[in-house]
This record gives C-alpha cells, structure tokens and sequence, in this order.
C-alpha cells in the first residue's frame, strides 16, 4: 500500500522511509505515478499536453487493479488540496474516461464520496474545489450537462431550508455561483431554460439576504472612492454581467481545449443524485466577507488594463492568488515563484492584482487567514523578484491607504502601521516621510498623525532609537517615540525634597545591589508595617511598600531583557506575597507602568510574565487597561496589545488544560480496552493499581477546566463591561455639552471594541449571556449595533 | 536549507537528527554584535510565543558576538520563524534561521579563538556589525584600526 501523502506536510522537507522499511517494486511505481500527479503541470505548461499523454498511457496500462484505487484517491485528493490547477486534473479525468469508460466511472464515484466526507467535515474550501471540477468534468465530457445541472439545484435548494443560519445558504449558493465561470458557457448551451431558472431562485434569495454583518467586515467605513462590497453581492454582480456577456470569460486556463477532438468522443456520466448533509448545531460554516478593493484602472495607466469591480476576470485573477497562496503559504519560494508566474499574467497589470490582494488579506477582518509575518515576508520576496515594478507599485498602494486612513478599521490601521514597520526595516527605513508632513499639523488623535506615531514606534522596536531619529525629517520629531529608558520617582538627587518612599528606596537598592538574601528583604518590607506613619503618606504602606519595591527592583536590572526577568525570576517569593490583593495587582501594574511608560514593547513582555508567573491575575489586567491611570495612553495600541496578548494567553491555558484532559481519557480509554482483552493476571494487576489515580486526575482536570472556562467567560464579560461603561459615559458627556460624542477618541474607543471579536470564536461561546446581561436594549444604540453585526458573522 | 549543525554535539549523529526533528529551539546567526535582545523578541514575536533568547556572548569579553539561541513552546512556531524570517533582515543585516538541538548551558559562548564565532577570526571583509575585520586580518593590521559605530542608547 502506498503511503497517503500528508497534505499539511512541510514541502521542504523529504518523504523518508524508515530504513528497514523496503518498498516493494510496485509501491516504488506508486510513488513515483503519485509524484507525477501531484506535480502535474507545474513547472511549464508548454510540456503539459505531452505529461499528459504519458500519464494517461501510463495508468491506462501499468498499473494493477489494486493500485488503481490508491491513484484514484490521489487525484480525488488533488483536487481538494490544489485548487489552482483544477482544470489540470479535468482533464487528466476526461482522458482517462475517454481511454475507459470504467475507470471514468471509479473516479466520479470517489469523488462524490469525498465531496459528501467533506461537506460533512466542514472543511469547505474542499467542497468548493470539487463542486467547480464537476463543472469542469462537463467541459470535459465526463459529465453529463443534465445531471450537474441537478446537482446545481439541489444545492440552491439549500436556500429553502427551514430554521438555517444564513450563512449556510450563503456557501451553498456561493458554490453554485463560483462554479458558473467555468461551466456557464456550457450550460447556457445545453441547459439555457434551467439555468435561467437557477439564476432566478437565486436573484430571489439575493434579494431576501440579510446584510447586518457587512459593517463589521469592513476595512474601510466609506464608499469612496470604491465601495465596500459584501462578497456574495460583488460575486453575484460579477455573474450577471457575465451572463449578460454570454458567459464569456478571458481567465481560465482551460488545458482541455487542445484534447477537445479526443474528449468530445468519450462518454459521458450522469453524476448520481447527492444528498446534502442537513444542518447540525455544531458545524460552524464560512463567514461572511467584504471586498477589499484598493485600485481601479486609473491608478494603473502604464500596460494591460485593470479588470472592472464587476468584471469576473477580477475574481477570476484574485482567486487563482488565494489559491497559490494556499497551496504554498508554507514554502514562500514556490509561493512567490507561483504568483510572478500566474498564468495569463501578461494579459492584467500582475504587481497590481498581487498587491491588492495581499493586502486584502493583510486587512482580512475578524482575523487575517495567515500571520502577518507570512504576507510581509513574501512581499518582500515578491519586490526582491521583480524590483523594477512591485516596489513601486506597493509604495503608491501605501500612499493611497494612507490616504484614506480617515475611515479606516481601527484594527486595520494596527496591522497597517506593524506590516509598514517591518517592511521598512528591510529597506533601510527609506521613505519620503515629507509626503506626509500635512499630517503635522493636524489633530494628536487624528488617524494620520496616530499612524505615523504608532509606525515610528513599531520601527523602533526592530531598531533603536538613535536610528529612528536619524530617518524622519526635523518636523516629524513630534511624532518620535519616547527614548526608551526607566524612570525611578525615588531617585531625588536634590536632598531638599522629600518624598515618600525615598528612603526606602535608597534602602532596598542597596540590599538588592548587594545581592542580599531575600528573607532579609522581605523582612525589612515586612518591618516597614511599623515603622511606616500612615498618615503622612498619600499611599497605603503597602501600596508604597509595592511601589517602592517594584521600582527599584526594576531600575536595578533595567540593563537588558534577560536582566529583567531573571530579576522576576529570583524575586519571585517576594512578588507573590506582596500580592495580597486585586488592590495589590493593580499596584504592581501601575509600578512598572511608571517604570517603563517610554517603552511600550517591555510593558507587553513585563505583564505577560507578571501573568505567566501568576504574580497578577486575569481581571486585573483588564481591569488596568481601563483605569484612570492608563487613560493618557488609552489610544495607543500597545494597550491593546496587552489586552489582546492577555486573553490570548487565558485561550492558551484553556486549551493546554483541554489538551491534558483528552489525553488522560484517552490513555484511560486504551487502558479499559486492554484490560478487557488481555487476559494477563499480572498486568490487570497493574491497571487496577493505576486506574483510580487515573480518574481521580480526570476528575481534577475536568473541574480546572470548568473553572478556566467559567473565568474565561468572566473576562470576557470584564472587558465589555467596561467598554460599555467608557463609551456610554462619553456619549452621555459630550451630549450633556451639546457636542457630538462622534469624535477621533470615539472612533479608537468603537474600533477596539470591535477588536475584540477577533477571538470570534470564544466570543461566541458566550453569546447568549453576553445578549442578557450587558448588550441588552438599555444600552446606547452604537454600542448594541457593533455586539449586533458581530453575531450576524454566524447568523 | 544550510549545513548548520553544532560540532561540539555530545551523542551520535542519528540522536542529533532525531532532536533536531523536534526541536523548538532556532539558532539564528549574522547578527549584528550591536543587536539587543528585545529586538529579537519583536521579530521573533511574530511567529508565536516565546519561551526564551540566549544571546551569543564573547567567551572572553562577555559582550554580544553575533548569534542567539531562540526557543519557542511550539514547534510550530519556530518552524514559521525559519519560513518566514530566515533571510530576511534584522538591523538591517540578512540573518538566518536554523533548527538547533536544544541550548545546553555553555554553548552562549563563541568559540573563535578571540572569545567570538568562529567565522569571525579569519573574516576578511570589513563588517562594521561585528567588530569590523576579522580577527586574523586585524592583528596584521594593528595601529589601523577602522572605524567604529557609535554605541547604541536603550
């Protein structure tokens, strides 16, 4: 038996064969015909036809019956997995039906089975590639018209479902549509009064859709100057032209053109009639998107026009990218090498599809599919290819974001700013910030000035600052970060003033410099109780007692990161006694905000390794992010950053805990089944030793986990609260002045609110209690609405 | 990818092999000697969460000498650290990615005759990022010393 390949490998890596694992002739044959599949028609094109033959003469005649079945699945798998060369496998299809009619029924029967599997799975994307094949199987006379056309409509069908989520509706309609490029032509041929009437049950269903989601997904709040289109609306807009076109395309790479004298001889099928799996609670279906649209054919005047919104060439070339960009995201050599090669690239402005679609998925809202490193390392990759032109070409699609930052999603604008930063930090930082010094001018909270702060600072942090200085012109020095460096209130070096904690201060940092054993320091922290004069202190002796300590400590080892939390590290015993409240956290918050304001980066790593230590809590640093301490800094996003990183981390314990549960029901589960069939008294013995340790640990876990989920929730529930409160107490502010509360703050304040949807899917989780508890009706009505399109993403 | 490995690997090579494959450990190398710490965890923070740096320290000097050991919690993680930052720039030089068995105490020293990397003693360009020429070449040239870049504020 052949090995399956494993799609989710890393194609760097070599397929290896344990050593005293010797293939067997016919496997070493499989192996070999696998690879030729897979590899079909990737290099050039121009020796496709004749790799073709070769290939349909080699599995017409040399191979077994038992090894059909394996190159049957691998083909069928191909399909899934590599969606930009579809129509390579139609046709490898159609010339083997051609060759035998048996076979070409093996293959279609497979195939219908891996769509159902699929469907079943969720794993949409799969089901998508193999409705279009179908389509592109009647191109190739291996289908008959009549039956897809049945296929199509039971799909569409799915639209008359009762009690479904729209975004179920949604895909299957989206399948039908995305798969009418290819076969429309066709279909309109053989099957135009079915089609037309297709066309018209899902013009019906477009008319009817529900669209609260579309403001949520949006990268940008205007229309101007390109409107912001919902997908199914754009792809459906795209379809009736090209029906009005008479389904005449310009991008599809139709290989089975050159065979059709061959191909219109063979027989054809009729796909059997399938059965979509009903909807079941726990399938969670695609979301819902919005066109990204950067470039109309204006902004690129020089070569081959840019295809219109509505035209399907559009779709068709920004596709076949997501595609590649799919089938490669692991390996950015091929990736970039598959992009600069896309076919037909000569016939569209190439750098100017690439880029817009790339940064559409830079932008891609709740989350992007892939990290943010990937997209900017391949463009990188990409302008180092092609220098001449992709540079340009990005510089003027910043410009043109920047431009329109005005409107931007707040999120956006985060990934905006980090994705430049890092570009930058490959180009030497050269740009012409001049181009920009309008935004000088304008308000500190202005998204333009914010973008360039926020950028300069995310250059910093892969630089340093003397560098970053160096860059920007004199005027922009307003908009520099601060230099990094600790600030110690204790440290007064005019002796006439006193403040609280001086002393202490001068105390503690000789004991720490002096590498003092801790008991000693926590008994001077200890004594201080005493000795310390409530009243003639702004703090309480323990919050100074923090502070104090927090203070030095983190001066004293302010040299480097490792410094610092070897510091946390050693001191730990001494951290986590002074935590001996949620009063306490927030003053081990607030001590090493005063420490490290100027240097945000740190304030990130410092309060995850507070968490991770558990010298602070959860809900603490929520609740920090909101205090009146942080409000100075309250729009910056480093902030969130830390509240981001912090739940993230909270998903991350979930999920371990999660984890180590399964596998301890798992190993018991292997252990109950052994014991049930090996009749060996002496390893029985053994289990029954094991086993109620076994379940007393399940038990323990499964309540960790219950609590985990349950603070989970809770944080959840802190967050939005506390969003809730802040907002609706500046509506109430600015209407109580008669001033519009619709301003810069606001806009940051609703654009991090809706960040926080990005862990949609813990979100979810808590819908309910969410809708009953905080977004109810008494809320203000901008508020609700953001909660409201959020849940319309699974609606 | 290039032919990393550690030379001063203790077990055999087959043990080396099997916790390279899984290893969350990077060796990163071509750093500048003037490239900090918390530079690296802002680039390498985009690939996941990590555990801990080790900076490449001079044996003799105790001062960065152009390396660092990055280990991560997962696999994962790493393995897109190689994909996607490998070869790409950080403070403005090309640095590259390797996987690394796992960092043993010890090994943060270079192991060059001068206390550094080893490539650093018989270099013959000059590399203002890692203390100009190398080792060999700058004795011969002694008295001539090239210019230095100004230290760097934190």
């Amino acid at each position: 038996m052949s090995k399956r390949r494993n799609w989710d490998d890393d194609p760097e890596r070599p397929r290896k064969r344990y050593r005293n694992e010797r293939p067997t002739e016919e496997e070493d044959i499989e192996d070999n015909l696998e690879h030729l599949i897979v590899k079909l028609g990737d290099r050039s094109t121009s020796a496709l036809e004749k790799n073709l033959e070769e290939l349909v003469e080699i599995l017409d005649h040399d191979v077994s019956k038992s090894a059909k079945s394996n190159i049957i699945k691998i083909i069928c798998d191909c399909v899934a997995n590599l969606p930009e060369k579809t129509s390579i496998y139609a046709t490898l299809v159609g010339l083997l039906n051609n060759k035998n009619y048996h076979v070409g029924g093996d293959i279609i029967e497979m195939l219908v089975k891996c769509f159902k599997d699929c469907t079943k799975a969720c794993e949409w994307d799969k089901s998508l590639s193999y409705v279009r094949f179908f389509g592109d199987l009647v191109n190739c006379h291996v289908i008959s018209h009549g039956s897809l056309m049945n296929l199509f409509e039971t799909l569409v069908d799915v639209t008359m479902e009762d009690n479904i989520p729209q975004v179920r509706s949604d895909f299957f309609v989206y399948a039908v549509l995305s798969a009418l490029p290819w076969v429309g032509y066709e279909l309109c041929d053989k099957k135009e009064q079915d089609l037309e009437q297709l066309l018209n049950t899902i013009d019906n269903y477009m008319t009817k859709r529900s669209k609260v989601h579309h403001t949520a997904l949006r990268v940008w709040y205007s229309d101007t100057p390109h409107p912001q289109e919902e997908y199914l609306d754009c792809l459906w807009s795209q379809i009736t032209k090209l029906r009005s076109d008479k389904w005449e395309e310009n991008h599809i790479y139709r290989p089975y053109i050159n065979f059709s004298k061959a191909l219109c001889e063979a027989l054809q099928h009729n796909l059997p009639a399938i059965t979509i799996p009903p909807h079941d609670a726990s399938y969670t279906y695609p979301y819902p998107k919005v066109v990204f649209r950067l470039f109309d054919y204006t902004d690129c005047p020089d070569g081959p026009i840019l295809p219109g919104a509505h035209s399907i060439d559009r779709y068709l070339i920004e596709q076949n990218i997501r595609w590649i960009l799919s089938t490669h995201h692991r390996d950015l050599k091929t990736c970039s090498f598959s992009l600069i090669g896309l076919q037909g690239g000569h016939k569209f402005p190439l750098e100017y599809v690439l880029v817009e679609t790339i940064l559409a998925e830079i932008f891609a809202l709740p989350t992007s599919k892939y990290l943010e490193i990937f997209y900017g390392s391949l463009l990188l990759k990409l302008c180092k290819m092609q220098p001449g032109s992709l540079p340009q070409v990005l510089a003027q699609a910043v410009e043109m974001i920047f431009d329109r930052l005005d409107t931007m999603n707040v999120a956006c604008v985060d990934r905006f700013a980090s994705w430049f930063a890092y570009h930058l930090s490959n180009f030497q930082y050269a740009w012409n910030w001049d181009d920009w010094s309008a935004c000088l001018t304008l308000d500190p909270l202005h998204p333009k000035p914010k973008f360039v702060r926020e950028c300069l600072l995310r250059c910093m942090r892969l630089s340093y600052h003397q560098r970053i200085a160096e860059i920007v012109p004199d005027g922009f020095k307003i908009l520099l970060p601060d230099l990094p460096e600790p600030m110690n209130k204790y440290a007064v070096t005019d002796e006439s003033i006193k403040i609280p904690g001086s002393g202490l201060s001068n105390q503690l940092n000789e004991l720490i410099k002096n590498k003092t054993p801790i008991e000693e320091i926590m008994k001077t922290l200890d004594d201080l109780d005493n000795s310390t004069n409530a009243g003639d202190a702004e703090f309480t002796p323990h919050s100074l007692k923090i502070d104090v300590f927090l203070t030095v400590l983190l001066n004293a080892a302010s040299k480097s990161f490792s410094h610092l939390f070897s510091a946390l590290l050693k001191y730990n015993q001494i951290l986590l006694s002074l935590n001996n409240s949620e009063d306490a956290q927030r003053c081990i918050l607030n001590a090493i905000y005063e420490v490290w304001r100027r240097h945000p980066q740190l304030l990130v790593v410092l309060t995850d390794k507070l968490l991770k230590a558990g010298i602070v809590d959860f809900p603490a640093v929520a609740n920090w992010i909101f205090s009146k301490e942080l409000a100075n800094d309250f729009t910056r996003s480093y902030i969130w950053e830390i509240l981001h990183s912090t739940i993230r981390r909270h998903i991350k314990q979930v999920e371990n805990l999660q984890k180590k549960l399964q596998e301890l029901k798992e190993a018991k589960e292997k252990s109950e089944k052994a014991q049930s069939t090996d009749k060996d008294e002496k390893d029985i013995k053994e289990e029954k030793e094991v086993e109620p340790s076994n379940e007393e640990a399940i038990e323990s876990l499964e309540e960790k986990v219950e609590t985990a989920l349950s603070d989970q929730k809770n944080l959840f529930l802190i967050v939005f609260q506390h969003f809730i409160m802040i907002l609706s107490e500046h509506i109430q502010t600015c209407e109580a002045k008669g001033r519009s509360f619709k301003n810069h703050w606001f806009r940051w304040c609703i654009g991090r609110l809706q960040q926080v949807f990005e862990h949609h899917q813990h979100v979810f989780k808590y819908n309910s209690v969410l809708e009953s508890l905080l977004f109810t009706n008494d809320i203000d009505a901008h508020i609700l609405i953001i909660f409201r399109q959020f849940c319309s993403l699974q609606a | 990818m290039a032919g990393y490995r550690d030379h001063k690997f203790s077990g055999s090579r087959d043990d080396y092999e099997k916790r390279l494959a899984g290893s969350t450990t990077l060796y990163v190398g071509n750093l500048s000697f003037h490239t900090k710490e918390e530079q690296i965890y802002e680039l390498f923070s985009k690939c996941g969460d990590i555990k801990r740096v080790i900076l490449g320290l001079n044996r003799i000097t105790k001062t960065p000498c152009g390396f660092c050991f990055i280990e991560y919690y997962d696999r994962e993680d790493a393995h897109n650290a190689i994909r996607y930052i490998g070869g790409t720039r950080l403070d403005e030089r090309i640095i590259r990615t390797d996987w690394d068995a796992g960092f043993i105490e010890g090994r943060q020293y270079g192991r060059g005759k001068a206390g550094g990397q080893v490539r650093d003693e018989y270099r013959t360009d000059y590399d203002p990022g890692r203390g100009g020429f190398g080792k060999y070449i700058a004795k011969k040239l002694e008295g001539n010393p090239g210019p230095s870049e100004p230290p760097k504020v934190m």
